[in-house]
């Protein structure tokens, strides 16, 4: 298993796949069908301060190879997550990734000061970009300068390395992508959903009782290759690449674009074996293409003249 | 324990104008052990559509490995899911979610079964169970017209069966309610599937019996990870408390979720 495993700030991850925040809950659900312990790493749902209900439903709606959801940062709280889930998800042999939510700045240092203490969390995941919190919370994701200042916030009381999820529902991804790297950001995660909508064809009005939603899936795929290829060219900290990954071809493509380690999201609700079934198949995919370690397929893209060195056909 | 299997179709007829009764063998139908329950199906090979569909299941035979569910053909997935073959695999995630507690109704003891249009088929196995435990059936199913009727004949079998059609083609015209609101038969218990406006009114005019709801939801993952299909709880309506359709239900007593 060695040939998958990658180090990033703060995470020894014995290999490169976790499932994504909001799409595997706090693993229970999932520890019902396989041992957590394989996984590379947990990022665990959204954390607020308080507890939060989330919106009314429907919550979720089917689109072309995709789905929208606005759940809206349903979560236990911090003292909850804290005491029940994270000491749970203790028992396992297994890095977390904690996301960290939030309306205004204090809320986000409040959740990234404690959470950061537990033992197992190993980093943190910046969530500033989740499209379906009405508080503001979009400003964070979307204006570099408010981007810049969360995130210097957040380091300066986190006890990990501080990962920022950046939203694709911007104009310019690589300026977004500077900033949180010069607010003191570790690593990138990205790219969360695009925000989307669907209309229901007998009432005219939009299926989602938030109107609007996150769209996820295959469908959103090469949006997130586009983002990671342009963004890994000009910041020098590590992407954990995420946007419609369902298969071991998929992760080499991110990988390919920039990314240093991956995150699978929907696809878990499609196929609950999924992350574990990927893991398998990997090492037989890397033998296929003719690379020792997964690690060599980053950038590939862009990195041309190392790329024609290393093949072998 | 929830199984994911590529499970063969053995039979497969529209029994109504887009209604269809698919069974299917495999190892899965072993984990069945209550009433009431679903499965996630996944229509079609690759991402198009993407989710699977949650359909209940109407009746399992663990001796012979087969289950049996009856879907209404309304949407891309479920068409295509129609098309579908005998000696065919169809992709199947469950049994899940939490079914009718059988042993509500006991021994002697005479239990009303609710069904709407699509909601009747989880009620079969129900029927089935509680008739072999001892207890007297009575069935009313609601359904849009005549021709959108199904398994009147297997219900009848079972116990007594009266059927409301909304356009009044066939038996009592009206709704459920306008059976059971002049039914003579005394009762205990109820068990009921069905739309959501059907549910509300059984909660409204029958709480003081022991009343079970099964309720339908969008859903995403239909394993309790998503968080598509929560429900506020009838002790902290406005507050942070919550249950999944999924996997705390579908079958809730009347009053513990807000319908």
């Amino acid at each position: 298993m060695s040939r998958l495993s990658v180090e990033l700030p703060g995470l020894h991850l014995k290999n490169p796949i976790m499932p994504a925040s909001g799409c595997f809950g706090f693993g229970r659900e999932y520890s019902q069908f396989f041992d957590l312990d394989v996984l590379g790493a947990i990022m665990i749902k959204a954390t607020t301060p308080e507890p939060r209900f989330g919106n009314p439903t429907p919550r979720v709606a089917e689109t072309s190879s995709g789905m929208l959801n606005a759940i809206g940062l349903q979560n236990p709280g911090l003292e909850k997550v804290i005491s029940e889930e994270l000491d749970w998800l203790g028992t396992y042999d297994v890095p977390i990734i904690a996301n960290v939510a939030g309306s205004q700045i204090a809320d986000y240092v409040k959740v990234a000061r404690e959470i950061s203490m537990v033992g197992n969390v190993k980093a943190l995941e910046l969530n500033i970009s989740c499209p379906n919190v009405k508080e503001g919370g979009i400003a964070f994701g979307t204006v570099p300068e408010v981007a810049k200042e969360v995130t210097k916030a957040v380091k300066e009381v986190s006890s990990v390395p501080v990962y920022v999820k950046l939203s694709p529902n911007v104009s310019n991804i690589v300026e977004m992508a500077k900033a949180v790297e010069e607010g003191g950001a570790d690593g990138l995660t990205m790219i969360n959903t695009l925000v989307g909508m669907r209309l229901d064809l007998k009432t005219a009005r939009p299926i989602l009782s938030n109107r609007t939603g996150g769209l996820s899936g295959p469908a959103i795929k090469p949006v997130a290759l586009r983002m990671i290829y342009e963004v890994s060219q000009q910041v020098s900290i590590p992407i954990i690449g995420m946007g419609g990954i369902a298969t071991a071809e998929d992760v080499i493509e991110f990988f390919y674009a920039g990314a240093s380690a991956v995150a699978v999201g929907t696809a878990n609700f499609v196929d609950p074996f999924v992350c574990p079934t990927i893991i398998e198949e990997l090492p037989k995919l890397l033998d296929e293409l003719g690379f020792d370690h997964i690690s060599e397929c980053t950038g590939r893209s862009w990195k041309q003249n190392e790329a024609v060195a290393n093949y072998r056909p | 324990m929830i199984k994911k299997e590529r499970m063969k179709v053995v039979a497969h007829k529209e029994l109504a104008p887009s209604i269809f009764e698919l069974t299917l063998q495999g190892e899965l139908v072993t984990e069945m052990n209550q009433p009431g329950q679903f499965v996630q199906v996944k229509t079609t090979e690759g991402v198009e559509p993407l989710l699977r569909r949650p359909i209940s299941i109407s009746s399992y035979d663990s001796s012979e490995k087969r289950f049996t569910m009856i879907y209404r053909a309304e949407g891309k997935g479920t068409t295509l899911l129609s098309q579908r073959r005998e000696a065919e695999a169809v992709d199947i995630l469950g049994p899940l979610g939490n079914g009718f507690p059988v042993h509500e109704a006991k021994e002697g003891e005479t239990a009303l079964l609710v069904g709407g249009g699509i909601g009747v088929p989880p009620l079969y196995q129900l029927s089935q169970m509680l008739v072999a435990n001892g207890v007297r059936v009575i069935h009313v199913l609601g359904f849009q017209t005549k021709s959108a009727i199904f398994y009147e004949e297997e219900f009848s079998e079972l116990g007594d069966t009266y059927i409301a059609t909304v356009d009044g083609s066939y038996g009592t015209a009206g709704f459920v309610t306008t059976v059971i609101d002049n039914l003579e038969q005394e009762f205990a218990t109820i068990f009921s599937c069905g739309p959501t406006p059907m549910l509300k009114a059984l909660e409204a005019g029958y709480r003081q019996k022991k009343l079970y709801l099964s309720l339908e939801e969008r859903m995403g993952c239909g394993i309790g990870a998503c968080f598509a299909c929560v429900c506020h709880t009838g002790d902290d309506p406005t507050g942070f408390s919550y249950k999944k359709v999924c996997s705390d239900g579908p079958v809730f007593r009347a009053g513990e979720v807000v319908l």
